[in-house]
């Protein structure tokens, strides 16, 4: 590793004790952090630190670490993820950051999304969005043949590019209205492009975007920010789709 | 959206709001064309312009319409930003650094110049073909209100020109996100058009303006 060198960082991580105490900012200095290391390491060594103190470590989420679960949250610096494209916090190195560079760190901030602990939120109202139609209903029987149904090129790279969201709450994170529109969008359109999914399209469409607005998420401004903060690159044509089969379903 | 009176889905309160815009920009044009009768030298044409405007029956029905959507369009607009700023009531201490055009983000400020500039456009012209506000300019012989010289008068102050200017930019920025943003909840958006819709739409903000503030510059000059 040719470019490796140590950093030091000021961190100001925001500290709450549970859902309902008062949370504060609470700042670190943290050295001989590798520009190698990634944001999630640095932050295991931060707690390392911590609980070697006999302080409380930072609670944050964290699973795969290799960008597909999606359970990585933290606003870094004024955006979600940090400071590069296309990737999850997890994805995310110490040489994005300048040497002595002060990071502010943050859980995504939506009335939807309340903070568990620390950096930790409760995400499962992408849950509840998904319960009321982000499937679709196969009775049992014998398993159809793959190819049974024909799909072209298009509508199959669409629908899977739309799959490809991990609901990670970018989205959500960094709308200015704090809107699940892109997720909902995205999970919506990966059936509506299928035959498979089409049965059940109205009723999706219909139950999806009724929960989302139950569970109190913002409007879409149509600012397009869902679209640059994504790490799976979801396009907001999705948006429209989803716009579409809605007007679809209330008038059709 | 349970906190409302009437239950509406955020998408067709959203889908309300764009075809109200969409329409709105269509009377914005048929407005312009008329203004730019004030640029002729002679007071009739602006002047038989205003009248037919003021007592064609057609239009009287339209006017119910446009005061109708420019209502709905206003009161959409407040709800769904009072939404907005609802679902978010913590802030987050760090200012955004994800990149969004500019004017993206403002929508609800420059529709509050716009919705200014309407009211002092009602106090100043409106009303006084309704007659609820008297006019400082003598009638003309046939009893109709001279909306050509008050127009006049009222550009050839220097303070009641700029502040138009200054509030008519602020249209400018409101439809400037307008016309993508009003197709994209409607549902269209393709990659072979939305280059042509985005070029539509800022060729749209700019030459509307510019043709409404030609006129005071007209007068100041
Ligand atoms: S931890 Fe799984 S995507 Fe980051």
């Amino acid at each position: 590793m040719t470019n490796h060198k140590n950093m030091k960082f000021t961190l100001k991580i925001w500290r709450q004790k549970d859902a309902k105490s008062k949370g504060k900012f609470v700042t670190y200095k943290i050295t001989d952090i590798s520009s190698e290391c990634s944001f999630l390491e640095m932050l295991d060594i931060l707690n390392e630190q911590l609980i070697n103190k006999n302080e409380e470590p930072v609670v944050f989420d964290h699973d795969c670490r290799e960008g597909i679960c999606g359970m990585c949250s933290l606003y870094i610096n004024g955006r979600p993820h940090g400071p590069d494209d296309a990737i999850t916090t997890c994805q995310l190195h110490m040489r994005k950051f300048r040497d002595g560079d002060t990071i502010v760190i943050e859980p995504w901030r939506a009335r939807p999304f309340p903070v568990i602990r620390d950096l930790m939120i409760d995400r499962s109202a992408f849950d509840k969005i998904i319960q009321e139609g982000g499937f679709i209903s196969v009775n049992t029987g014998g398993a159809a043949d793959a190819n049974s149904i024909l799909i072209s090129k298009l509508p199959a790279d669409l629908s899977m590019d739309a799959a490809a969201c991990i609901g990670c709450g970018a989205c959500v994170a960094t709308c200015k209205n704090a809107s699940a529109m892109l997720f909902v969008a995205a999970k919506v359109s990966h059936f509506a492009l299928l035959p498979q999914g089409r049965p059940e399209a109205k009723e999706r469409v219909r139950r999806m975007v009724a929960k989302m607005d139950e569970l109190g998420f913002g409007n879409c401004t149509n600012t397009f920010a869902c679209e640059v903060e994504c790490p799976k690159l979801i396009s907001v044509s999705n948006i429209a789709r989803m716009n579409r089969e809605f007007l679809c379903a209330k008038v059709g | 959206m349970n906190l409302l009176i009437v239950r509406m889905s955020s998408i067709a309160m959203k889908i309300w709001m764009s075809l109200l815009g969409l329409f709105l920009m269509v009377f914005l044009l048929i407005h312009l064309s008329i203004n730019l009768c004030l640029l002729r030298a002679n007071p009739t044409w602006f002047n038989d312009a205003a009248y037919f405007m003021g007592t064609n029956y057609v239009i009287k029905v339209f006017e119910v319409v446009l005061f109708g959507g420019f209502i709905l369009h206003i009161l959409i607009g407040i709800i769904l930003q009072i939404y907005n700023w609802i679902a978010r009531p913590v802030r987050y201490k760090a200012t955004s650094k994800t990149y969004t055009p500019f004017l993206t983000k403002y929508m609800i400020y420059t529709g509050a110049v716009v919705l200014t500039f309407l009211v002092i456009h009602m106090f100043n012209f409106y009303f006084i073909k309704l007659d609820w506000v008297k006019s400082p300019i003598p009638a003309l012989a046939n009893g109709h209100p001279d909306f050509y010289t008050l127009a006049a008068w009222l550009f050839s102050k220097p303070l009641y020109s700029i502040t138009y200017i200054i509030l008519i930019s602020g249209l400018g920025f409101h439809l400037y996100h307008a016309f993508r943003a009003a197709l994209q909840s409607l549902g269209l958006n393709h990659t072979k058009y939305n280059c042509a819709i985005e070029i539509i739409g800022i060729i749209y903000s700019i030459v509307i303006p510019l043709g409404f503030i030609i006129i005071p510059i007209y007068f100041l000059i």
